[in-house]
């Protein structure tokens, strides 16, 4: 999946998110829109990974490996799908590659 | 055509409530005697004629006011007391911007204050309603009031509404209390408002400390159960009018109020086992 052609996202910026972790699920309240999400995990790891770089879901699970204790070529069909999920929630924003 | 007027403070909110008919108004002011006069109302309540005719032949009120629901049925004359309340709780609910609410009852003890929420039917206004009278103080049973500053739960002490069985079982147990007129037959069944005891309003301007979240359901074995804070905030979102509204206020009081207040569900089956309930977790938690 990881190519020329995949496509890059950039994190919301984290002075306009409020993150506070719950017991399983984390709330996040986004300044700009007023909405708060309720995610559960890898959401809150991916956005925390990501800072305000342009990162493909190849990145981001590379990223991830190196802080968990998973493979990053399993994960990123995972990361992807969250990626596209985050995008159209607004958390993310898909760039070009 | 509005010709009578009263006005009444209750915790915060100011109300200014007009009227086609004097009987409503002199119920109110009867109900609400004790209460403190505001001279400048927050919301504007009338019960108006559905038309010029319907003001003398079938009287039939139709709700005005800052906040209305268009479609609000209108109700006769008798049901008057109920429209005003209905009227007064729609203000708060639509419009308040000042505190985080929450649709739940409240008592208070050694300025520490019990919260309980649930749907209709769950008994929250019952027990709170009964708890008012066995050594607590009653702080509302429609409206939590939470500071956005200071987290701290504000009293909003309205009449207390009895709908059907809860008006026999608290005319038995509130033997000193004052009643309104017994409202057969409304959308709710039937209604009796029971006036707060004395210490709800002499202390109407005192605040308490959260310190402990009910979720009671009436009907079932006693029992209690732990709930995850993640339920927690999906039942209150549910639960406040104006969570959405107030934007990162809302977010940054209610985050707190998990946080900070112990929550559990409680089965009961009856007043008794429910105030035994509400003693034991009280002395664990709060």
């Amino acid at each position: 999946m990881a190519g020329p052609q995949s496509p890059k996202y950039i994190a919301e910026r984290a002075d306009q998110l409020l993150v506070e972790p719950l017991d399983a699920m984390t709330l996040i309240y986004q300044r700009r829109s007023g909405i708060t999400h309720i995610v559960a995990e890898p959401v809150p790891e991916i956005l925390a990974v990501m800072g305000g770089d342009a990162l493909s879901a190849a990145e981001v699970a590379a990223w991830l490996a190196a802080q968990f204790d998973l493979d990053a070529t399993d994960a990123e069909a995972v990361v992807a799908t969250r990626l596209e999920e985050l995008a159209a929630l607004g958390l993310l924003e898909r760039v070009r590659a | 055509m509005s010709v009578h007027e009263f006005r009444v403070k209750v915790g915060p909110v100011a109300f200014r409530i007009c009227s086609a008919w004097k009987r409503p108004i002199d119920q109110l002011a009867d109900l609400y005697r004790d209460y403190p006069t505001p001279e400048i109302p927050d919301y504007s309540v009338r019960l108006e004629a559905r038309s010029p005719f319907r003001r003398f032949i079938r009287p039939s009120i139709t709700l005005g006011g800052d906040y209305m629901l268009p479609d609000a049925a209108p109700l006769p004359l008798a049901q008057g007391l109920l429209a005003a309340e209905m009227a007064m709780n729609l203000q708060v609910a639509l419009g308040w911007r000042r505190h985080l609410l929450l649709h739940a009852s409240a008592v208070e003890k050694d300025g520490k204050a019990l919260i309980m929420t649930g749907a209709s039917g769950s008994g929250k206004s019952t027990l709170a309603a009964m708890l008012g009278h066995k050594g607590w103080r009653f702080m509302g049973d429609e409206f939590v009031l939470i500071d956005l500053v200071n987290g701290e739960a504000a009293p909003f002490p309205r009449m207390i509404s009895l709908k059907n069985e809860a008006i026999g079982a608290m005319q038995a147990s509130a033997l000193d209390g004052r009643f309104g007129p017994l409202m057969i037959g409304t959308p709710k069944g039937d209604i009796r408002h029971l006036v707060p005891a004395r210490d709800a309003i002499a202390q109407i301007a005192v605040s308490a400390t959260p310190a402990l979240l009910l979720f009671p359901s009436f009907g079932y074995e006693p029992a209690v159960r732990e709930i995850g804070a993640s339920e927690v905030f999906m039942r209150l979102t549910q639960a406040s009018t104006n969570y959405v509204a107030l934007g990162e206020a809302g977010f940054t009081t209610l985050t707190r109020f998990i946080k900070t207040v112990p929550a559990r569900a409680i089965d009961y089956r009856d007043g008794i086992e429910a105030a035994a309930l509400v003693n034991q977790l009280w002395d664990e938690l709060a």
